[in-house]
């Protein structure tokens, strides 16, 4: 069964078209990716699935749902979660609280339990603290949830980000180039994690320029150029596909 | 650093020695009301920081229009009981929510502004209140002020004098210090500090941020509004000048100057910001040139606020300490 669908997505910028007349599907639980040279509209895709640009025309389903239209923090709250290409932390805020915030939907306090600091109130932080706890043990951040986010090395800023995304619990998640900026080690030390969040039973979307780790870990690859799609299957057919490696992978890419 | 800062001085212990602070400040100085005056102004000017500092320093965004909202509270409390008879502890409950209701028309379509453009609109906001504040003149009074504000009294007890007054502001801005503390460290706290830090990465992890902006922006405007009671109520008569402009920015330069996103930074930014003009009546007309150069410094020295620096500074001496440990770098 198909969790997110695009029909006929398209964006456009005044005369230029970003995403042109995509459809596309992504199966629950799996591991797919959308790849393409730079500007060819992947984030905008991501920016259109959660909500952040309204699309010009067509349609997303998430779950079966229509979620066009709908505001970002609605989307979040069916379930979809997402990172960002350059990453976006609290930076004044704690690791903890970072992760903390991504609970946020699943909190029910309010203004008036939070100034009275009822016991309910207290045995929600404390839960709450604990699940985002949790989360960081998960992507190793564990040791370091006191400390500053902004103080961070880069590599660790970016697993804070897929901790804070997985906090809201979701259903799917949408990584933005999670591999950019991070040595071969720590982009094998990602592969790790985002199979294991896929074990957990989330569904994973992956927008990426690092070949190895997208011919790696998925299941499905789509490859868009100007805002079109140009191929879709798995990572063998696209690998052997001509006009994929005409415009992306390059000659020298065939073969490995 | 930002996380030690809020445990370091604002622990229990922080707020204890602070009430003990206030309640003995009185002590010292029997002989010269003057500085209990100052001090109930420092408490009321606290009040509005407090709120603007939720609003600029924890929810990062800006409102140049602040002392529009100290007016409307003023006004609101002084026309209802000077005019209307009311009693000030029925007039309160009205000039807050006034002010917080005012606020949040106003913030609904303002706040989905950003930046420059958020600080114009208040800006404007607040000019327009001024402004209807002085030509309204057959309800707010000449432009001598709204006269025959009657004092509080609690029960059969007239806070008559500058001392028992002092009481009562600090007994207020102890209670939203408090109340703003607890705020901060929330769900809706971490809400409001993550649309700071990234509003789009907020709203993508479920976090209604357009909501928890108006709420923090209503809350402020209700702190202010609060302050405008107090206000009008020591003075006894209010006149349009003091809910000018120039207020407005120094209320922002207040929360600056203390520190940004710090409660504890709020009550120094005001407190050195009230009382330093005071100290500067020895310099006689060159004042303002002393006032403005002084705040230059603290801003090329101190660009982070009075507080953090402060604090910065303690802990670099403490290097052995454990807390300096997680805040390096």
């Amino acid at each position: 069964m198909a969790i997110l669908e695009a029909v006929n997505l398209k964006k456009s910028f005044g005369g230029v078209v970003a995403v042109d007349n995509l459809s596309f599907s992504v199966e629950t639980g799996q591991i797919k990716s959308i790849i393409g040279p730079n500007g060819a509209g992947k984030t905008t895709v991501y920016n259109l699935i959660t909500g952040l640009l309204p699309p010009t025309s067509g349609l997303i389903r998430f779950n079966g749902q229509t979620i066009t239209g709908l505001k970002t923090h609605t989307i979040a709250s069916l379930g979809l979660a997402r990172t960002f290409q350059n990453v976006r932390l609290f930076e004044n805020m704690t690791v903890l609280e970072n992760v903390m915030v991504g609970c946020h939907q699943r909190m029910g306090s309010g203004l008036f339990s939070a100034i009275c600091r009822l016991p309910k109130f207290r045995r929600e932080e404390k839960q709450t603290a604990a699940v985002a706890l949790e989360k960081l043990a998960l992507v190793g951040l564990a040791d370091q949830s006191q400390r500053p986010a902004f103080s961070l090395p880069f590599a660790q800023q970016r697993t804070l980000e897929i901790a804070r995304a997985l906090a809201a619990e979701p259903r799917m998640i949408l990584l933005d180039e999670p591999a950019a900026g991070l040595n071969s080690h720590e982009t094998v030390q990602l592969g790790k994690l985002i199979l294991k969040i896929r074990q957990m039973g989330l569904t994973v979307l992956l927008v990426e320029h690092d070949m190895e780790l997208v011919m790696d870990i998925s299941e499905e690859i789509l490859v868009i150029n100007y805002g079109k799609k140009i191929a879709e299957g798995k990572p063998a057919e696209i690998q052997d596909n001509q006009e994929v490696i005409k415009a992306y992978l390059g000659e020298d890419f065939k073969g490995r | 650093m930002a996380k030690n800062l809020r445990k370091l001085p604002s622990g229990r212990w922080g707020i204890a020695i602070f009430i003990l602070c206030l309640a003995l400040f009185p002590l010292l100085t029997v002989n010269n009301p003057y500085y209990i005056n100052v001090m109930v102004f420092v408490g009321i000017n606290t009040i509005i920081v407090v709120g603007l500092n939720l609003l600029m320093g924890y929810a990062g965004q800006i409102s140049l229009g602040h002392a529009a909202f100290y007016g409307i509270g003023a006004y609101c409390s002084g026309l209802l009981t000077a005019k209307y008879g009311c009693s000030p502890w029925l007039a309160l409950p009205a000039a807050v929510a006034l002010t917080a209701s005012v606020a949040y028309l106003i913030g609904l379509p303002t706040l989905r502004l950003k930046g420059h453009y958020l600080a114009m609109a208040t800006l404007g906001f607040g000019m327009v209140v001024y402004i209807v504040l002085r030509q309204l003149s057959w309800l707010t009074g000449d432009s001598s002020g709204l006269m025959g504000i009657p004092g509080i009294s609690i029960g059969r007890f007239k806070l008559d004098t500058d001392l028992k007054y002092y009481f009562l502001v600090w007994t207020m801005a102890v209670g939203v210090l408090m109340l703003s503390r607890n705020i901060v460290n929330s769900r809706i706290g971490r809400a409001l500090r993550a649309v700071e830090g990234s509003e789009t990465a907020a709203r993508t992890l479920g976090v209604d941020t357009a909501r928890y902006k108006l709420q923090v922006f209503a809350l402020s405007a209700a702190y202010a509004g609060l302050a405008g009671f107090l206000y009008a109520h020591f003075m006894g008569f209010i006149g349009p000048s003091t809910f000018g402009f120039k207020f407005s920015i120094e209320l922002v330069t207040m929360v600056v100057v203390g520190g940004m996103a710090s409660i504890w930074g709020s009550v120094l930014g005001a407190a050195f910001l009230t009382i330093l003009p005071e100290c500067l009546r020895v310099a006689e007309d060159y004042d303002i040139v002393i006032y403005g150069l002084l705040l230059m410094v603290v801003m090329i020295f101190m660009p982070k606020g009075l507080t953090r620096t402060t604090v910065d500074l303690l802990k670099s001496r403490w290097t052995a300490s454990p807390v300096s440990q997680t805040n390096e770098e």
